[in-house]
């Protein structure tokens, strides 16, 4: 394994501060884990945007499918009393 | 029975109602294969986009001018490099694109295939050139392929540096002595013209903006991007005390916009073939690079080959 051609695609994961989680911002190339997480660094934190960075090799991520969109997130669409607006609670009663 | 529609037609509604498409939905192939092709020769011209600027690193007239010039041209990195993470979301493999980029199937942007000969030019570059880029970057924020969009997002955010540290250039010189100010007329004059040109051919000679603005791919037409360019920028050149290369440029009181001359088209589609000034260098730099480079890839996977058999090893 000698070409770069070979090396695997990592996924890039930043937090920007401690309290907020880590959030993708997109992908690179490298030999292993350690390098990838140094090119992240170089890549995707020129002007102090992270605190923390998680690289994940992108074949190791199993997505749902879009044509399953339908039978995984429609079921909730019609349960709107899973929201506190269903509720109606009069005025006098205060904020809850 | 409501009509039933094809996969083509939902899609069109789907972009038409300002929706993104993201890697893995159902997109017509010809929208797969116009999305790579726009993106992987945006990201060429990136990386192609460090040579000319990379030129006058080592000559950077101040060590606050060569930090900013080094931190711009990593810039430039950076952004081919997002935008190639983006075009591999759409199933082509890195390889594949510099493959395309080396053998000149794929095109960059003609305006990095001028030389860059004086000190000036690294102002008129950031000011014109990463003016129009920015124009045309605004603008693809809102493209309908979701990671172009977000990969622009971030380029925009980065790009402003670089349009005012150009603009910061061009005031110093202007501001100069007679000989500085000359220097930056004469950056002035040679990049006017290719900035503009940077749009692309006129409406009515870019067959393929049309069905490209149908998918949302585009969101503004090559003429509309240049006219708001040229209003933007002409104040800028009055500010600097220096003159646009361009007798007819005047403005027009009611259309509330500058009218300015006619291309010399035949120079862009020369430059557009390979016959600019730099096309060959600037190709011929880039395979030496990749192969001068080929003994970094080699050690980087030697070496993380090693440290996984170690870790195996003490594992066992």
């Amino acid at each position: 394994m000698t070409d770069k051609a070979n090396w695997k695609i990592w996924e890039v994961f930043i937090r920007s501060k401690n309290g907020l989680s880590h959030k993708h911002v997109g992908s690179l190339h490298a030999p292993d884990a350690e390098m990838a997480v140094k090119n992240a660094r170089d890549v995707y934190c020129r002007r102090s945007e992270g605190v923390s960075i998680w690289v994940v090799p992108s074949e190791q991520i199993t997505a749902s499918s879009p044509d399953e969109k339908e039978p995984l997130f429609t079921p909730s669409d019609d349960k709107v009393y899973r929201h506190p607006t269903f509720y109606d609670i009069p005025d006098e009663v205060g904020h809850m | 029975m409501g009509e039933t529609l094809s996969l083509e037609e939902r899609f069109q509604q789907y972009v038409e109602a300002e929706n993104k498409v993201e890697p893995k939905d159902w997109m017509p192939e010809k929208y797969r294969q116009t999305v790579i092709r726009q993106v992987s020769q945006h990201a060429h011209s990136e990386i192609i986009g460090m040579q000319p600027e990379a030129n006058w690193i080592t000559r950077a007239p101040s060590l606050r001018s060569k930090l900013i010039l080094l931190a711009k041209v990593q810039d430039e990195a950076g952004h081919g490099l997002y935008l190639y993470s983006a075009a591999e979301t759409l199933g082509i493999d890195r390889s594949e694109m510099i493959e395309q980029l080396q053998t000149g199937k794929a095109k960059y942007s003609s305006i990095f295939n001028y030389p860059t000969i004086s000190w000036a030019d690294m102002g008129a570059i950031g000011w014109l050139v990463d003016g129009a880029a920015i124009q045309n970057q605004v603008m693809l924020c809102r493209t309908s392929y979701g990671p172009y969009a977000r990969a622009m997002v971030k380029i925009c955010k980065e790009e402003s540096f670089h349009q005012r540290q150009g603009y910061e250039i061009m005031m110093h010189l202007a501001k100069g002595t007679k000989e500085q100010k000359a220097m930056a007329q004469d950056a002035l004059n040679r990049w006017w013209w290719p900035s503009l040109m940077m749009f692309g051919p006129s409406d009515e000679n870019s067959p393929n903006s049309a069905q490209s603005m149908k998918w949302r791919i585009k969101r503004k037409s090559n003429d509309t991007l240049r006219q708001e360019f040229v209003d933007k920028t002409i104040p800028q050149a009055n500010y600097l005390g220096l003159t646009v290369p361009d007798p007819d440029l005047k403005w027009n009181e009611a259309r509330k916009s500058y009218d300015f001359g006619e291309m010399n088209w035949d120079e862009f589609y020369e430059v557009v073939k390979g016959n600019g000034p730099c096309n060959k260098q600037r190709i011929k730099n880039h395979v030496a690079a990749h192969e001068e480079g080929a003994w970094v890839r080699e050690a980087a996977s030697a070496y993380a080959e090693k440290q996984a058999a170690r870790k195996k090893s003490t594992a066992a």
